[in-house]
């Protein structure tokens, strides 16, 4: 019998706070993140983010380390989020054992955006920042400062890497390689996504609004989450949040960006992840969806969860009215609030919601419930067709 | 060359530059031909592309979806377009 | 135990192998700071439509990948694993400088949707349409090896009977140009069959695209297997890489003296060249040892070159004398042992073997 993988540990931090209890407080008192741009110097400010209003000095403290003009944004972000999950597993002094799969999209941007131009010209004064650059600079990072040296590696699948790296360290645990796992992902706002959104004409002019037929595009965030992911047997009796019961991940294999429009991509990677769990649709609770608040998304989504759980469907709702699109991280922390959901008995709202889509008879719920939560499904589909759901589960 | 035709080359060319339509001549493009899903086969991205285009370098911005469609049917129909809004460069 | 065997390999790199040959052709010997790939039409391959908006190494890894497929025309991948230490860094410098040159106005979202770092395995997925498990993993010399691991769990967990893998990174003018900064790269052109002479700061660049196709079963066809795979993250010396390796290959039930050849990443560069000639020291008299980079330059996924190279020389049983440092006499290749690092601080092991094995 394959082991099995709990979560002993988790940590967040987003334009909704710094740690899961100021998290969870936003999101029962409908707090959302979203508004205008204050840190990042872009032209786009017309249009709503999700920033974390504290800047580099800000985050290095919340990190517990001392500013060094080589850390990135996104660096800091991960390590904040990671500190707070292995403080709540209680494995401070087990990270040796560990292993760590960190993901990212931008990686170390506000430092390119800053440096490159001028390091291309042969400017060598920044050159300590190269590393940055690099998907790997801040997942290293985090593993150097927990002595982490081995199964240390970094996913990047758009806005299904941190979702991945979770699945990937849980099948890790289950294979045997690995024993316990520090998982998740981390990215800052930047120039690059917002200017990379706004060419694509999908960033919403007026704050995301997930699941409504007149929703007009994504708001951009920022953040991190990470989890301690154990086998079975090595928790002893620390305490257990949740585990890790299912999973998938598959391909569209239809465009870069847009999915499947009548939603048999997102299909096939719910069905596979309840496959995976061994369980029927109708035993999950809840279904935080991917939702990212563009015409093609929430569509697709819309209609797969139609097709698979027809009448019986799940509560469900898009967490991004609260966080916006935090791109990489989106997949951890949707894991967070999965969690928290299953731990609170909570379903959170889905925040900007008027009016159902008119293809599609999908409602998503729009106030706070409380409900025992057994199990939480969740989507995080990506650019390049990538599509992964994870399933969690009380233990 | 009547003015229109004219444009219609110029277009031409700039539509093979901007999409990176390598192996394509202007001659190989019927100026009335769809230039989505049949004829060019482009795509939604091609299109944002050809947008790109109409703005950069004649000044003309389209926000409507659907006359986004209307204007980006064919070579000839984006060419009228520049006429009718006296963008046509002497 | 989780293994699997390699059944057909595509490769695009600096000397002339995407033709499926094994350095038959003339070495590529040059003067330079970089090599650059032997590339093959790749009209042959992908649709000129679609190859219209790609950059190179996006078609340097469709090429190589379907190279890899079309030697195993028979079977649809059922997964698809990417290594990549920089990815799509070529559209991602585009967008990142088109934004200041345009003032954050009337941006082509072309290199931005090709920046994105799951673009290869994305475009092999699309072009064959292969609904499977895709994942990429981006960082840099763990790159390749963490899609090897992968590979070979999601063969071993009985989901997937195989696995289409690769390793790809693409030299560019603007990222050789940043880590020279840091000495990545020698400052002069070197004589890349030279590569390890004398004692120089700095490297020869290189890049590549390889890809491999792993089943759980044998075929005909097969060059090799694979039988391990790990990377370890620290600052340490030879004797701490030794310990390392012995741990690995105990694991396996073997010892160093069960390893013909030794595969290492040395690249001619003193900043960590002396790990690689203090571990030879540690090692047995009478085994094998072989460099590669000297061929394919130096980048984040060159082992996927190294790997290709020991699947060759399994399958062969050729060793050709270009790569050879100490030659293995009078036995037969039955087992490689591919060792490499990044930095002094980024260490893999491959462990290869003879697929009778």
């Amino acid at each position: 019998m394959a082991r099995r993988v709990f979560i002993t540990g988790f940590g967040i931090i987003s334009a909704i706070g710094n740690g899961v209890e100021e998290t969870l407080a936003s999101l029962t008192e409908r707090k959302s993140g979203i508004g205008q741009v204050s840190f990042l110097k872009t032209s786009l400010s017309c249009f709503p983010v999700a920033e974390i209003r504290t800047d580099s000095d800000g985050l290095a403290r919340l990190a517990g380390i001392p500013l060094s003009p080589v850390h990135s944004r996104t660096f800091l972000l991960g390590l904040i989020a990671a500190r707070e999950a292995v403080r709540m597993s209680g494995c401070e002094g087990l990270c040796s054992s560990m292993g760590m799969i960190g993901s990212t999209t931008v990686a170390g941007i506000d430092q390119s955006d800053r440096y490159y131009r001028r390091l291309l010209c042969g400017e060598a004064t920044h050159k300590d920042k190269i590393p940055s650059f690099e998907c790997a600079d801040s997942t290293e990072l985090i593993a150097d400062f927990f002595g982490i040296t081995h199964h240390v590696t970094t996913i990047s699948t758009a806005c299904s890497s941190s979702a991945n790296a979770i699945m990937n360290g849980a099948r890790m645990i289950k294979c045997g390689v690995a024993d316990r796992m520090l998982v998740g992902g981390s990215d800052s706002l930047s120039r690059f996504s917002m200017n990379g959104f706004n060419a694509l004409e999908i960033l919403s002019p007026t704050g995301c609004r997930p699941f409504d037929n007149d929703r007009n595009g994504i708001t951009p965030g920022e953040g991190a989450a990470f989890l301690v992911l154990e086998a079975e047997e090595m928790v002893g009796s620390r305490t257990v949040y949740g585990e890790v019961s299912g999973y998938s991940n598959c391909n569209e294999a239809f465009h870069q960006t847009a999915s499947l429009p009548d939603g048999t991509g997102a299909f096939l990677s719910i069905s596979k992840a309840l496959q995976s769990a061994s369980i029927e649709a109708s035993e999950i609770d809840y279904v935080n969806a991917h939702g990212t608040g563009t015409k093609v998304n929430d569509l697709s989504e819309g209609r797969a969860l139609k097709t698979v759980f027809g009448k019986e469907m799940p509560l469900f709702s898009s967490t991004k009215g609260y966080t916006g699109h935090p791109f990489a991280a989106a997949g951890a922390m949707e894991a967070v609030f999965s969690l928290l959901s299953i731990n609170h008995g909570l379903v959170f709202p889905n925040l900007a919601f008027e009016t159902k889509m008119e293809e599609v008879d999908v409602v998503p719920v729009t106030q706070l419930c409380r409900r025992p939560i057994r199990r939480v499904l969740s989507n995080s589909f990506g650019f390049g067709g990538t599509d992964t759901t994870l399933i969690f589960s009380k233990v | 060359m009547s003015k229109e035709e004219e444009l219609i080359e110029e277009l031409k060319t700039q539509i093979i530059d901007a999409l990176s339509l390598e192996d394509i001549t202007p001659a190989d493009i019927d100026a009335d031909a769809p230039l989505f899903v049949e004829g060019l086969g482009l795509d939604s991205i091609d299109a944002i592309e050809l947008m790109l285009l109409l703005e950069r370098n004649y000044g003309i911005r389209i926000e409507d979806p659907k006359k986004r469609r209307e204007v980006l049917t064919s070579v000839r129909t984006m060419a009228k377009l520049i006429e009718s809004k006296g963008q046509v460069k002497e | 135990m989780m293994q699997a065997y390699i059944n057909s390999i595509g490769i695009i790199s600096p000397q002339l192998t995407f033709d499926g040959s094994f350095l038959s052709a003339p070495i590529v010997h040059v003067e330079s700071q970089f090599l650059m790939c032997e590339e093959p039409v790749y009209k042959e391959f992908i649709n000129p439509v679609q190859l219209r908006r790609m950059s190179r190494i996006l078609k340097m890894g469709l090429g190589a990948s379907s190279i890899c497929m079309d030697a195993r025309s028979d079977v649809r991948p059922d997964a698809i694993v990417v290594g990549t230490g920089l990815a799509c860094v070529s559209d991602l410098e585009k967008f990142l400088l088109s934004i200041d040159d345009n003032q954050e106005k009337m941006l082509s979202p072309i290199p931005f949707i090709n920046s994105s770092h799951n673009t290869v395995g994305a475009q092999i997925a699309m072009m064959r349409k292969l609904t499977g498990y895709n994942m990429t993993y981006c960082h840099r010399s763990f790159s390749f090896e963490s899609a090897l691991l992968d590979a070979l769990m999601l063969i071993a967990e009985g989901g997937v009977s195989n696995t289409l893998v690769g390793g790809i990174d693409e030299h560019t003018e603007g990222f050789f140009k940043i880590f020279n900064l840091l000495d990545f790269w020698r400052k002069k052109s070197v004589d890349n069959l030279s590569l390890f002479e004398g004692s120089h700061l700095g490297t020869i660049c290189g890049e590549g695209a390889a890809f491999f196709f792993l089943e759980k079963n044998r075929q005909d066809g097969t060059l090799a297997k694979i039988t391990d795979v790990q990377t370890f993250l620290k600052e340490c010396d030879a004797s701490d890489v030794k310990g390392e390796m012995d741990a690995f290959l105990g694991r396996n039930g073997l010892t160093e003296v069960d390893v013909d050849m030794f595969v290492l990443g040395r690249n001619g560069d003193s900043f960590g060249d002396g790990i690689y000639l203090d571990l030879e020291r540690l090692l047995p008299e009478s085994c094998g040892i072989a460099y590669y980079k000297h061929l394919c330059g130096e980048y984040m996924t060159s082992t996927s070159f190294a790997l290709w190279l020991a699947a060759q020389m399994l399958h062969t049983q050729k060793m050709p004398d270009v790569i050879i440092k100490n030659p293995v006499s009078g036995r037969q290749l039955r087992r490689i042992l591919i060792y490499n690092h990044h930095r002094r601080k980024e260490h893999s092991l491959i462990l290869v073997e003879n697929a009778d094995l």
